[in-house]
């Protein structure tokens, strides 16, 4: 799960991580106002969307009066920011956020997140800050430091020192990063973070360390013990059939096309898509229903392919494991009936109790074309739209 | 011979009275796997289908079966615990089916596995194991598509596994095991473990491994098969289609930062000898054609 900046920043004020004194704001009064109570000389208006890049896409401007922080916030709200993670539609800025101007130093790079290749949770640290990290990874991976977490001891005070050496910082700053490691592991544990990243991290011309951005993300199979968190997830930044997915348990991503996909399994999922893709059609969704879906959830899963207007013609490709093709058959049969189905659709049914599943199909009474592997079935669908 | 799993392997289910674990200890005695025992915390002593015993604790299950082998079922918060428990109680091989284990509790129960040499995980989130030729399976594949023979399977996905199983057995080819590692971000064990597994097993001829996009496992078994690998080995790559910085279902699943694409990976198995599928209806056929071409070059 995403959150914005000003959460993440929340979270990291609870456990002591320092950031700059800021106020949300919603409206260009309130904006004004924010700017007003910080009383520094400068602040910084940032546009709030769950995407990174937002400095390069206007999303972050210098105002040096409370009138300019005004005007600033009157020009994001409501816009549509472009940013190198957003897509070419931008995202639409609801909120935005006010923060003191500090005198900065210093600019660094601060990450942590799993490493798969160790199974540990890592800290990234460049002297690199305030740019694209990737681009920094890809052509210059050496100015990347590595300090890998021991799980059974946690963040130790001298990995926090290797990495401050390391970034060359020297004084008493160097045990205010230290400090700031700490806190921030500690954090990202108790929480469940699956990743928070701090470009730029500041050191301030008076030595101190602050987080001027947070990204934080979070671990979607932890939120279950962080019902506190679930405060802070932000429906008007998602894809609303992906959150009316999430309802039902489904793992739904919209895409370009128009060839509705009901897939089960992540890879045989993406194996469709890409199948579809070969043969010459475009996938309009990713749509996994998982292991042992219901009735109910295959019905849920049919409705919300069929909600999206591009879609044309339907594929549904199950390969039985866990689901039982028989009761795949029966959803699919309900679900059709209910929604009226107006395209075509093609189905390819394997696996455990395959041929209960044809029957109900083929007895359903409905203009189903099956198929029988996962070519024919992509190029029947495709042959469909014509 | 096989990997992992034989006709010497006897399994417990942990989590056999919930509606997953019932279901698929069902279907695993119905195969043939040796399945000697349950384990559900306070239904000690009670049996499974009038012929299954149910332990309170995998010790006591094992000082009375003898299971060397346990299968995870536990739901997701409970699950991490159970795999140490598992390994704790001195069962070699672990077999997590379970999907959804928070991060954090796989980081600390794979740590907590360093700790027990000779403990192997499976998983978690992965379909499990099967050796037709053993009648043994352990896990959720349906049974019925696999047939005893030489090809090595491994995969990180579930329902692309059973794909790939049912294009070989429709051209006749059977499988020696078929291995799926998961799609979790942590897991027990990777592409180059079982690769080596298979590459030292008699009785495999040519593996096929089927990878996605997210993470390096892909990029670490293209490396290790260049280096070391003696059988003719396809591959396939699954999420050619997929955008960046969208999750593609498994939480492993998903291209950031530019990296973990499905080309990268195509690439890097290409040049370490693996015969690609470019779709994944033709993975049985691009395994024939890895057989006619032979082993990679380098270490033929």
């Amino acid at each position: 799960m995403k959150i914005h900046e000003y959460q993440g920043k929340e979270i990291f004020r609870k456990y002591g991580v320092p950031t700059p004194r800021g106020i949300l704001a919603l409206s260009p009064k309130e904006a004004e106002a924010a700017a007003k109570e910080l009383g520094t000389p400068v602040v910084v208006v940032k546009a709030q969307i769950h995407a990174g890049g937002r400095g390069k896409g206007g999303g972050v401007k210098l105002a040096k009066s409370p009138a300019e922080a005004k005007d600033l916030a009157q020009q994001m709200l409501g816009m549509k920011l472009k940013t190198i993670q957003t897509g070419p539609e931008g995202q639409t800025v609801h909120k935005v956020y006010i923060e003191e101007g500090l005198a900065i130093g210093q600019e660094l790079y601060l990450g942590v997140t799993l490493d798969r290749a160790t199974s540990r949770v890592t800290f990234m640290a460049s002297r690199e800050g305030g740019v694209e990290i990737e681009e920094v990874a890809a052509h210059s991976p050496e100015k990347i430091l590595r300090e890998s977490v021991d799980p059974a001891v946690g963040f130790q005070d001298f990995q926090g020192r290797k990495l401050a050496f390391g970034l060359g910082l020297t004084g008493p700053t160097v045990n205010k990063f230290v400090q700031f490691c700490s806190s921030l592991y500690k954090m990202y544990m108790e929480t469940d973070s699956s990743l928070v990243e701090i470009n730029p991290l500041v050191i301030l011309k008076d030595g101190g360390v602050v987080a001027l951005d947070a990204k934080v993300n979070f671990d979607e199979n932890a939120l279950y013990r962080h019902k506190d968190l679930l405060e802070y997830r932000d429906i008007a930044e998602e894809e609303p059939r992906e959150t009316q997915a999430k309802e039902w348990d489904l793992a739904y991503i919209a895409l370009e096309g128009n060839i509705g996909c009901m897939v089960n399994g992540a890879g045989l999922a993406m194996a469709t898509m890409d199948t579809i893709k070969l043969v010459g059609g475009q996938p309009a969704n990713f749509l996994d229903v998982g292991g042992g879906a219901s009735k109910e959830k295959v019905t849920a899963a049919f409705k919300l392919i069929l909600a999206d207007p591009a879609v044309k013609a339907v594929l549904v490709n199950i390969f039985g494991g866990i689901m039982k093709c028989d009761v795949i058959a029966e959803g699919i049969i309900a679900a059709a009936k209910e929604v009226q189905l107006k395209v075509p659709l093609v189905v390819r049914l394997e696996g455990t109790n395959v041929e209960k599943g044809k029957e109900l199909l083929r007895n359903s009474g409905l203009a189903i074309t099956p198929a029988d592997n996962l070519r024919q079935a992509a190029e029947k669908a495709v042959a469909a739209l014509k | 011979m096989s990997i992992l799993v034989n006709e010497n392997t006897k399994v417990l289910c942990q989590g056999i009275t919930g509606s997953a674990g019932s279901f698929h200890s069902k279907q695993m005695l119905e195969y043939g796997t040796k399945l000697v025992g349950g384990v559900t915390p306070g239904k000690g002593g009670t049996d499974f289908e009038g012929k299954v015993p149910v332990f309170n604790s995998v010790a006591d299950a094992v000082k009375q079966t003898g299971a060397n082998t346990s299968v995870v079922f536990v739901p997701p918060p409970f699950a991490a615990d159970s795999i140490m428990e598992a390994a704790d109680a001195g069962i070699s091989l672990i077999i997590a089916i379970t999907e959804g284990i928070p991060v954090n509790d796989m980081i600390k129960a794979k740590r907590y596995l360093q700790g027990k040499p000779g403990v192997r995980l499976i998983g978690p989130n992965c379909p499990g194991v099967i050796t037709p030729g053993a009648k043994c399976k352990i896990g959720i594949m349906p049974g019925h598509i696999h047939k005893p023979g030489r090809i090595g399977v491994v995969s990180r996905s579930g329902t692309l596994t059973y794909e790939a199983v049912y294009q070989l057995t429709q051209l006749g080819l059977g499988q020696s095991t078929a291995v799926g590692i998961g799609g979790d971000p942590v897991n027990g064990t990777d592409f180059v473990d079982v690769l080596k597994l298979f590459n030292a097993d008699p009785e495999t001829d040519a593996v096929i491994m089927i990878g996605e996009i997210g993470g390096d496992a892909e990029e670490r078994g293209a490396e290790y098969v260049a280096r070391e690998f003696t059988k003719p080995i396809a591959g396939f790559i699954a999420g050619q289609s997929a955008p960046p910085g969208k999750r593609m279902g498994h939480a492993g699943a998903i291209i950031s930062g530019g990296k973990g694409t499905a080309s990268e990976k195509i690439k890097a198995m290409e040049a370490a000898g693996f015969v690609m599928a470019a779709s994944p209806a033709e993975l049985g056929t691009t395994l024939q054609e890895a057989v006619k071409r032979g082993a990679p070059k380098k270490n033929r």
